[in-house]
């Protein structure tokens, strides 16, 4: 029988019994997807070599200025509240991640992927489609304009429903710190209901997830603007100088 | 600082992450092109039709690349990164350049990140050419794991290249890597 939320609200209670640390629990079975689909066995620790203390090079022929711009890429404009998202990528020791791709999609105002697998029953926005590209500033800035994504149904449970959120994926200077996430939005009614959300059993390590409206980000008579900065883990390599003059 | 926990990369990511030729690190036609291919598995043996794949490699000759121009191939610069996503058979490909030795007598490998719907955090893993069995013998990380599992970590080569198979649970289950400061991170 289908779970109901009730029934979800007491597995994600128990769950959090058994705190796992600030990352999402991969083995979490109030994500129903996720029970066939995680390793059992403990990652395998070691000193990474090689390629895996460089991440791949990406520049501006790679991606294009407007492509920050998810509002511009059709005819018309897109139905929604104009937002402005930006931040800064950095390391786990706080240097700036400088010129490293970030990309983004998302639902759009209504709820909707532009997606052929997404068939909840709510408007595709012809003037959107929901993703974006950047490349970080020297100081680990990235900056994009979109509209604010409305939360969604999907089929965990029953009555499931998704905090609106944005997809990030975001590249470090080694490849160990890679990283795929969602940001969210502050004061969204979902996060005590989502499991995906509450997979992060540390409310702190949570919270780092959700970006914070921020009003020198906003601009009059034109969007509102959130703030959220993405710390990514530490590099194993020694910086170089010469990676302080490509960063500088 | 705390780093930013990682969240699943969920149904659609294709509409995100997915361009043309992401998965062609050198066109097919290269005289030196290998495929290098396989199936994504979950814990009952079934394909996973919505993961996604990152190889990151050295070239042929060992150098670490630092070309950008993974997003717009220009059909000519190695860039030595690409992506892959799996189709309704759980199936991946990529058409590649063998990676050589960084270091003389090291195995070489591709340094595998994948993400699935379901899958909460990333990934990581190696995928060894098969073809080096002294430095195979001698590799640092497959010689700390157990010698019925190695062979999830290496790759079989067939004649028009190489397969290796991602299973994320169960019998065969794929060894999945951690790195000192990515633990640290979370300790």
């Amino acid at each position: 029988m289908e779970s109901s939320q009730a029934d979800m609200n007491r597995e994600i209670e128990a769950a959090a019994q058994q705190p796992g640390g600030p990352q999402p629990k991969i083995d979490y079975p109030p994500y129903r997807s996720s029970v066939l689909r995680h390793p059992k066995q403990p990652a395998h620790l070691i000193d990474p070599e090689s390629v895996e203390l460089w991440a791949p090079a990406f520049g501006h022929r790679d991606v294009a200025d407007d492509e920050a711009d998810l509002t511009i890429q059709h005819a018309g404009t897109p139905i929604g509240e104009r937002i402005v998202v930006t931040g800064r990528v950095l390391d786990g020791d706080g240097r700036p991640v400088a010129n490293q791709l970030v990309e983004v999609w998302q639902a759009n105002a209504a709820g909707r992927y532009r997606h052929q697998r997404d068939q909840h029953p709510a408007p595709h926005d012809p003037n959107f489609t929901g993703v974006g590209r950047m490349l970080t500033g020297p100081d680990g800035t990235y900056r994009f304009q979109t509209i604010k994504p409305g939360p969604y149904p999907w089929r965990n449970h029953l009555n499931a429903w998704r905090p609106a959120h944005i997809h990030f994926s975001i590249f470090g200077s080694d490849f160990t710190q890679r990283l795929v996430t969602q940001m969210y939005f502050p004061g969204d009614p979902l996060f005590p209901l989502d499991p995906i959300y509450q997979s992060i059993t540390d409310p702190k390590a949570r919270e780092l997830l959700i970006a914070q409206y921020d009003h020198d980000v906003t601009t009059p008579e034109w969007s509102t603007g959130y703030r959220w900065d993405i710390v990514l883990t530490g590099t194993h390599r020694t910086p170089l100088e010469s990676d302080v003059e490509e960063n500088a | 600082m705390s780093a930013v926990p990682g969240q699943t990369v969920g149904p659609f990511f294709h509409l995100g992450l997915e361009y043309p030729g992401m998965n062609e690190l050198v066109p097919p036609s290269h005289p030196r092109a290998v495929r290098l291919h396989g199936r994504v598995l979950d814990g009952n043996g079934d394909p996973v039709p919505d993961a996604v794949l990152e190889i990151w490699q050295a070239d042929p000759q060992g150098h670490i690349v630092r070309e950008p121009g993974s997003l717009r191939r220009d059909g000519w610069t190695f860039t030595g990164w690409g992506r892959a996503a799996t189709d309704p058979d759980g199936h991946y490909q990529f058409a590649t350049l063998e990676p050589g030795a960084t270091e003389p007598g090291r195995a070489p490998f591709f340094a595998v990140t994948v993400f699935a719907r379901g899958l909460l955090d990333r990934l990581f893993t190696r995928a060894y050419l098969p073809d080096d069995t002294d430095a195979l013998a001698t590799d640092p990380l497959l010689d700390a794991i157990a010698p019925d599992r190695r062979s999830t970590l290496i790759a079989t080569r067939e004649p028009n290249g190489l397969v290796f198979d991602v299973r994320l649970q169960g019998e065969g289950e794929t060894v999945f890597l951690t790195y000192p400061r990515l633990r640290d991170a979370w300790a």
